[in-house]
């Protein structure tokens, strides 16, 4: 077996959270000692490889530590125990233009970012052309970089690091900047790193584009490895850890003016038997209790029913079916009725909404508020989210036994 | 050894970290370069007027160059001073004022210490030089020793770069280091014989029915030993010391070894606490 292109060893990392910030020599002696501060372990004991020529992810949420991880492995901090092997070239796209003087202008600020990320001056010259092509800037080159928009300040800062030709790159959410256009260019350059066999490592927030760009990826949770392996299956193992009984929480993120609010979603069965799973094909009731504080006129409910991965399937509204709530007094409810349910088996969110027939004034929003399973039924689909509830018609085609068809 | 040999990759980008320097000091002033100029010019211009006009210091006579003029005189330990003085209070602010570098990217961080003295010294150079036309103008052939003047610039740039080191990272911890430097310059310049004659220094005094050679105590410190240095060589046109040069060679030294000892001990945590 190969050599990993990154190898973490035991790696711990210590920050001190200073109570007070006064930095001065009197405040010491007056102490006794330099400043008091909690240690606080942002990595602990974290040991994975990054294989050569990988796409490796690095998720977990806000303090998890995943960018002191990626830090540690651009030397900008070291570690208080434990080693980082890193073979080959390394560029790290923490902050694009970090270091750009802002006096200073475009073409200027190219040589002196390439010479800190490590391009000799020959380099530079060779590549300078298409540095400044691909942050589509020639015209301002010369001209101060304080003069540049964010956006254009972030492309020729992107434009060198990708141009330092590394063997391992490593991305800190960099890549939400600059226009679709340069999305595109960027997304491009990524998928041409991959190709040529070169090993990136990625911090993100976005579970999706890390399932779809990552083969592997570490889970941090408060500074140590949760779980590490292939992209989809972390990841899943991830959301289904994350979201589960989202539902019986008390304190619902949401937001509106809160004149009404709804309580609760409910799945109501036949004859108006709660607590039921509902099932494809079959009848499905939701129903909606609100509670008006003040007597609200003319709003309208709506709905949105998500996959846990954050799909949205459907989201109807009273509005769009015509109707408006006249007048909402006290407690009550009102049901979205389906009578036969096409979605397929999985778990869903819903979300609820109450705003003004406009549309623009929110009493209640309610993110997830009721997450519901269903179960399979019939049509017995198994790919996708719906059924379309289509017929297959042709003369070869024949009936199944009941027991073949389970398949 | 593998620290030199990082050294020697990044040759390329001191050069560059020195030019940004260089480059930015006088973006959007009128004068631009002339600026570096016209500061000592001005101080001349006062402390002749206060020392010479006022107080009636007078120079001494070169020797053996015969020259005396209170204007060189001065002008030989002057410009040095403006070197040590700014590299000094420049190299406080080299890490503090490079926080989002620091905190972004990885580089040898000396580097940025020994960039701002590095472009202080293009500064001392162009300073140097103009000097060194006034003292040929008035008849004094500095000409030939030209190679012991770079000798010196050399140990003053290293023991530069050495203190830097220590005052750059303990300003990071401490930022009162900074204030403290400020009130210390003062006394620095008047500890050393820039805008009066070693001579004003009194060789023994009897302090409490003691004997002290306070001239000699008054030598240990470098600073007069540079001063020294530099006046012997451009305005008497002499050799100085083997002594003073040796003095200077131990303190060059030793404090390029202090100052990289106390980066390397305080640098692992930079990136926090900048």
């Amino acid at each position: 077996m190969t050599d990993p292109a990154i190898r973490v060893d035991h790696v711990s990392k210590r920050f001190r959270l200073y109570h007070e910030r006064n930095q001065s020599l009197k405040a010491s002696v007056m102490r006794g000692r330099r400043a008091r501060y909690e240690e606080f372990w942002a990595l602990d004991d974290v040991s994975f490889d990054v294989p050569v020529g990988s796409t490796f992810g690095l998720i977990g949420e806000n303090g998890s530590g995943k960018s002191t991880m990626l830090k540690c492995m651009a030397r900008i901090l070291r570690p208080e125990s434990g080693d980082i092997t890193l073979r080959g070239k390394m560029s790290a796209l923490l902050e694009l233009g970090a270091g750009f003087h802002p006096e200073l202008s475009g073409r200027e600020n190219v040589y002196l970012n390439g010479a800190i990320l490590g391009l000799s001056k020959k380099q530079l010259q060779s590549r300078f052309d298409e540095i400044v092509e691909f942050a589509g800037i020639e015209q301002f080159i010369d001209s101060p970089v304080k003069n540049y928009s964010s956006g254009m300040y972030v492309r020729l800062g992107f434009s060198v690091a990708i141009n330092v030709d590394p063997d391992v790159l490593l991305i800190d959410e960099v890549l939400a900047v600059g226009d679709a256009d340069f999305q595109r260019k960027c997304s491009e350059k990524i998928a041409e790193f991959r190709k040529q066999g070169k090993t990136i490592v990625i911090v993100s927030h976005s579970l999706p584009s890390v399932r779809t760009l990552c083969d592997e990826v570490a889970l941090l949770e408060h500074g140590t490895l949760r779980d590490l392996g292939a992209a989809p299956a972390v990841i899943d193992h991830y959301l289904a850890d994350a979201f589960s009984d989202r539902s019986d929480e008390g304190g619902h993120p949401r937001w509106g003016s809160g004149e009404v609010r709804i309580e609760a979603i409910e799945v109501v069965g036949v004859a108006g038997r709660t607590g039921v799973r509902p099932r494809t094909g079959e009848e499905l009731v939701l129903r909606f209790h609100y509670r008006a504080r003040e007597p609200v006129s003319d709003v309208m409910i709506g709905m949105a029913i998500e996959t846990v991965e954050g799909v949205v399937v459907t989201g109807p509204n009273t509005r769009e079916s015509g109707l408006r709530c006249d007048r909402l007094v006290g407690d009550g409810f009102v049901d979205f009725r389906v009578p036969r349910l096409m979605l397929l088996g999985g778990t869903y969110d819903v979300t609820a909404a109450v705003y003004s027939i406009d549309g623009l004034h929110p009493f209640d929003h309610v993110p997830h508020l009721l997450r519901f399973d269903v179960d399979q039924g019939e049509p017995l689909e198994e790919n996708g989210l719906v059924s379309l509830g289509g017929t297959w018609e042709g003369e070869a085609l024949r009936a199944l036994e009941i027991r073949e068809r389970a398949g | 050894m593998t620290a030199l040999r990082e050294y020697a990759a990044n040759r390329e980008l001191l050069l560059n970290l020195t030019l940004r320097e260089l480059r930015s000091k006088y973006k959007k002033s009128v004068l631009g370069w002339t600026w570096s100029l016209l500061n000592p010019v001005a101080s001349v211009v006062i402390y002749t007027v206060v020392f010479s006009v006022f107080l009636n210091i007078q120079p001494p006579r070169g020797d053996p160059s015969g020259l005396k003029s209170f204007v060189l005189f001065l002008l030989c330990a002057l410009v040095p001073w403006n070197f040590v003085s700014s590299g000094l209070m420049a190299s406080l602010d080299s890490i503090v004022g490079n926080a989002n570098l620091i905190k972004k990217v990885y580089f040898p961080r000396e580097l940025l210490v020994a960039s701002t003295i590095g472009s202080l010294l293009v500064t001392f150079c162009i300073e140097l030089g103009v000097v060194a036309v006034f003292l040929l103008v008035a008849g004094n052939m500095v000409l030939p020793w030209i190679p012991v003047v770079l000798f010196l610039m050399a140990l003053l740039t290293v023991s530069l770069v050495g203190a830097g080191l220590v005052l750059s990272v303990t300003n990071v911890y401490f930022r009162d280091v900074k204030h403290f430097v400020n009130i210390a310059m003062q006394a620095l310049f008047y500890s050393a014989p820039i805008v009066y004659p070693i001579t004003v220094v009194p060789k023994h005094k009897e302090i409490l029915g003691v004997d002290v050679p306070v001239r000699e105590i008054y030598r240990l410190n470098p600073l007069v030993r540079f001063i020294e240095g530099f006046r012997d060589v451009l305005y008497n046109l002499r050799m100085p010391s083997i002594e003073t040069l040796l003095y200077l060679v131990a303190w060059a030294g030793g404090l390029l070894v202090v100052g990289l000892w106390a980066f390397r001990k305080l640098e692992p945590r930079l990136a926090e606490e900048v």
